[in-house]
């Protein structure tokens, strides 16, 4: 393969990474103040990259002009919807960020950069078709979401979050590259076609290891449980739109790189990762469920919620068809849009004095205070607890279909069971804004790209979304039909 | 009526109401929600007249491709035509009910009424089982507004126990219908009405549903969210809870359990039957001890409830006749109670029965019209209550006479209960000043009353105004559970008869 072709197919990344470098270079003279500046170009940046990316999706790219290098980098559909979740969640980071820390006067010019950066890393995941870019993808977009956790700093729960998260992001790429090892080893290469190949006719029990220690790796950057206890001190801690970041394009393109491996490289012994894949959907459910129940604090919520998702959107993954698989696209890609406008949500509670609200108990009779806001936030609740008519519902549904569809009723019985335990803890929040006494704590000014942002994701999660069930369910197909074409 | 969607116009009016209602004040959100609804009855009406009895089993379809993966599909026959104008005919009263009852966010409060229209006649209209679902489901949203924002002091409660028992229902019957739809490869319901399920998957599925079905019923033992959301609820809530909600449960066993899954159904025929007859005595002796006038009703419900799902389950033209009669009757009868009580309620706010007697001295015209209501939920012949009993009982003896002895209890029971608390509250010593100096009716409570006094003296004097619409339906619906149906106890056949006057005289002569 001619290099051109293999750069043309890098194009995105390429000019992600080439502005991110610019970027840096501006801002590493002009300081500060060019903060904005820089956000307005990254946010350019990412529309660019998006715009790159498009075509492949519409067009269902697959089959070997995907491939780039030899067979480590894949542009196919299934990468590229990836990619267009991460560049709109990165992009909506860029657009909430410059409010929330000119507030508290800490806009700094990196963080722009750095989200161009965990987009960059994140975009390279999704498009890895071997282990090792596997890594260089997963650790640019970790290293790079490690300062923007601690970024805050004169923010105590910000650099603790920041440090918490590096060391048990250390401790899972080890985990990670402990199993990639042990694949490498067992298997004699590191590119996915080969591991297919080498495991087509059974898995060695070194195999099996390495398949074993790479899930529980890949467990961890998808905070699905029994690898979760990062995630609520993580969000918690970090600012709120670096939560929201966390919560949505890290999860997409850790939740595509897992489905990669699982279906490409590993996809002839599905058998071997469905039951831990299956446990860890039905624990994921359930901790992230149960967890959330005591919760005070909002961000906290939200972090189990995630976590609750994320189980839903394994069980997708279990069926290991592709029917599965194009079902957790079209999950993410709702889930995506209700963590966007849960934390914008979020993001729009402050008090008097502009000081962030994150106190479930202050918010209540938000509904009689601030209408428009408790209409939006009960939206969203609804929808992630999957009621119909939103739109949230119809990621549970497609997932369910899946599995059912896979002949798993047992497990789709189980985790839609376990859903009504987790719509205890987001019809409290409706209880509490729409059924408690006012309590008028969140009285502060609302920021106009907040409203825009937080307006969208209500329309989309509307009965509306619901038109929007063909033209995402065929991207989802295609995507996850690029999947099947691989080798 | 030719190509005009009426029920997609049905379904749009009270939405387009709900919407501009959460942008007015009280006054003209009031205004905006009657005239919503009256809009809605007078197209009810107009269904009903357009409806071609004898015609085409399913009339006034509609049907879309608008979302991938199931349609819009719209469609009714008789029996959804009798629902969608219990419906439409309990809206507005619901809505003058709250008229001066609700003061704080009326505006909110006339959308959640309106919505829970949209939804209700979506559930008797759709077509296509996942937006049935969707329906069935989002019913929950507005319903737990109802109860926890307007509701009493005990509503948070109330409203998290009707939220979670009923979602735990109906998630299931979900999976169920994923599960169906693979197998069929259809979601159209009148499809999948005809689709023979294989005999151990009915077993499963007609589980699931009743999982579901039997919560919103609700049969006993899962009615304990009932009591509680009816007390919270305001007198709307409770309305249109006991007048419609409590239908779907009825309405889903009728188009889904039974037809799609006979042979599970007749297996399962003796669950019913022991549920319902524990619900008809139980339900009926812890009405009787109740303190609360709102409980009462309630627990009342639940015992016609179980009527309803005998008859269903006696597999025969008079049980399911019956059982639609005595849902359409009890959605009147009990919608009109809670008003009664709606009424005193607003009057002295309370609900406890002991508070209150002696009000036919000094409010005649309500003893009046709360006589009339009481005698029907009695079942006594002339209202509309006694035709639904008694055809669901002549149903359900055919199938099993001992059912049928256990359920007439209920009457007997109910006709304690009801004439307890009417002694009670209208007859003896005016114990209270406060309640002895309560005004009559107003004319506003007269408006409220009167069509439904009326409705049910009509569905009481000449039910087959009723009955004529639903029958081909329940026809084929009982041709489908024909080769399913259990074996009655009580297979009457006439006997020799008598010996002639002459054998007799020879007899004599000996």
């Amino acid at each position: 393969m001619e290099y051109s072709t293999s750069l043309a197919l890098l194009a995105p990344e390429i000019l992600v990474s080439v502005s991110g470098l610019v970027l840096l270079l501006v801002a590493a003279w002009s300081g500060d103040k060019s903060a904005r500046f820089i956000s307005i170009a990254a946010a350019v940046v990412l529309g660019g990259a998006f715009a790159l990316v498009a075509p492949s999706v519409c067009t269902g790219a697959a089959g070997p002009d995907t491939v780039a290098f030899g067979g480590q980098f894949r542009a196919d559909a299934f990468a590229g919807l990836a990619k267009l979740m991460i560049f709109a969640a990165s992009g909506a980071a860029l657009v909430v960020a410059p409010r929330f820390f000119g507030r508290a006067g800490a806009m700094r010019a990196e963080f722009p950069i750095l989200v161009l950066f965990a987009a960059l890393g994140m975009s390279i995941m999704v498009s890895a078709a071997d282990l090792i870019t596997l890594y260089i993808g997963l650790e640019l977009n970790s290293l790079s979401a490690y300062v923007l956790a601690a970024i805050l700093r004169d923010d105590e729960r910000s650099a603790e979050a920041g440090l918490k998260y590096f060391v048990l992001g250390g401790l899972a790429s080890g985990i990670l590259l402990f199993g990639m090892s042990l694949t490498y080893g067992f298997a004699g290469t590191t590119n996915f076609g080969g591991i297919a190949i080498a495991v087509a006719d059974g898995l060695s029990t070194g195999q099996l290891f390495g398949l074993t220690f790479v899930l529980a790796g890949l467990a961890f950057k998808i905070s699905a449980a029994p690898f979760h206890m990062w995630t609520p001190d993580v969000y918690e801690g970090a600012p709120t739109p670096v939560t929201m970041f966390f919560a949505s394009a890290p999860k997409v393109a850790a939740i595509a790189l897992l489905a990669r491996v699982s279906l490409e490289a590993f996809g002839s012994q599905s058998l071997a990762w469905q039951q831990i894949v299956i446990f860890a959907a039905l624990l994921s459910i359930v901790i992230g469920a149960l967890g959330a129940i005591g919760q005070q604090n909002v961000k906290r919520l939200l972090a189990y919620s995630s976590i609750n998702n994320v189980g839903f959107i394994l069980i997708g993954l279990a069926t290991g068809t592709l029917a599965g698989a194009s079902a957790m696209m079209v999950y993410l890609a709702i889930y995506v849009v209700m963590t966007i406008g849960s934390f914008v949500a979020v993001l729009l509670m402050r008090d008097g004095n502009g000081d962030q609200v994150e106190s479930i108990s202050d918010l209540a009779g938000l509904s009689t205070t601030r209408p428009a806001l408790a209409w939006c936030l009960m939206a969203l609740m609804f929808s992630l607890a999957g009621i119909p008519p939103l739109f949230g519902f119809w990621g549970k549904f497609v997932v369910f279909q899946a599995a059912v569809e896979a002949d798993l009723i047992a497990l789709a019985a189980i985790g839609i069971a376990a859903s009504v335990i987790g719509a205890f803890y987001y019809i409290k929040i409706v209880k509490v804004m729409f059924f408690d006494e006012a309590v008028n704590t969140v009285t502060g000014k609302s920021d106009t790209p907040h409203w825009v942002l937080l307006a969208i994701c209500a329309l989309l999660i509307s009965p509306l979304g619901y038109l929007l069930i063909g033209p995402l369910g065929n991207l989802a197909d295609m995507a996850a039909a690029s999947l099947a074409v691989a080798f | 009526m030719g190509g005009f969607p009426i029920l997609s116009v049905m379904l749009a009016v009270p939405l387009v109401g709900a919407i501009a209602c959460l942008f007015l004040d009280a006054k003209p959100a009031r205004m905006v929600a009657l005239a919503a609804t009256l809009i809605n009855l007078a197209l009810g009406v107009v269904l009903w007249a357009n409806y071609d009895i004898g015609g085409a089993q399913w009339q006034f379809t509609e049907y879309s491709e608008l979302f991938d993966g199931f349609a819009y599909a719209l469609g009714i026959d008789g029996i959804a035509l009798m629902l969608i104008m219990l419906s439409v005919f309990l809206m507005p009263i619901c809505i003058g009910a709250s008229w001066e009852a609700i003061t704080k966010r009326v505006g909110e409060y006339m959308a959640a009424f309106l919505l829970m229209e949209v939804l209700m006649i979506g559930v008797f209209a759709a077509q296509d089982i996942f937006l049935f679902y969707i329906f069935f489901e989002a019913g929950l949203i507005p319903m737990y507004l109802i109860i926890g924002v307007w509701g009493g002091q005990n509503r948070i409660y109330a409203a998290y126990k009707f939220f979670l028992y009923t979602l735990l229902g109906s998630v299931l019957m979900l999976i169920a219908m994923l599960w169906m739809v693979n197998a069929a490869g259809t979601t159209y319901i009148p499809y999948l009405m005809e689709y023979d399920f294989p005999v151990e998957a009915q077993t499963w599925l007609w589980l699931a549903f009743f999982a579901s079905f039997a919560v919103k019923m609700p049969m006993w033992p899962v009615h304990t969210w009932l009591p509680d959301a009816h007390v919270q609820a305001p007198t709307a809530g409770s309305v249109i809870l006991a007048g419609v909600l409590l239908k779907l449960g009825g309405y889903g066993f009728i188009r889904f359990s039974l037809p799609m899954f006979p042979d599970a159904s007749a297996d399962f025929g003796w669950l019913v039957w022991g549920l319902s007859m524990v619900a008809v005595v139980v339900t009926s002796l812890i009405a009787l001890v109740q303190a609360d006038m709102k409980k009462l009703i309630a627990y009342s419900s639940v015992a016609h409830m179980a009527i309803v799902t005998v008859g269903l389950f006696a597999f025969n033209v008079q049980g399911l006749e019956g059982a639609m009669m005595v849902m359409l009757g009890h959605g009147l009868v009990s919608g009109a109670l809670f008003l009664c009580v709606g009424i005193i309620y607003d009057r002295l706010h309370t609900r406890e029965i002991s508070r209150y007697g002696g009000l036919a001295i000094n409010m005649p015209a309500y003893a009046v019209l709360f006589m009339l209501f009481t005698m029907a939920a009695v079942g006594l012949p002339g209202t509309s209550n006694f035709v639904g009993e008694f055809l669901a009982l002549a149903g359900i003896y055919q199938a099993n006479s001992w059912v049928a002895f256990v359920c007439t209890t209920g009457i007997i029971l109910g006709a304690a209960y009801m004439l307890y608390l009417y002694r009670r509250i209208i007859f003896g010593e005016q114990k209270n000043a406060d309640a002895a100096a309560m005004p009559d009716l107003t004319i506003r409570e007269y408006l409220l009353l009167g069509p439904i006094a009326a409705a049910v003296l009509w569905m009481g004097i000449y039910p087959e105004s009723f009955l004529a619409p639903m029958r081909a339906d329940i026809e084929v619906l009982d041709a489908r559970l024909a080769a399913a149906a259990p074996e009655g106890d009580a297979q009457l056949s006439i006997g020799e008869g008598a010996p002639t006057e002459e054998e007799h005289a020879e007899g004599g002569a000996h």
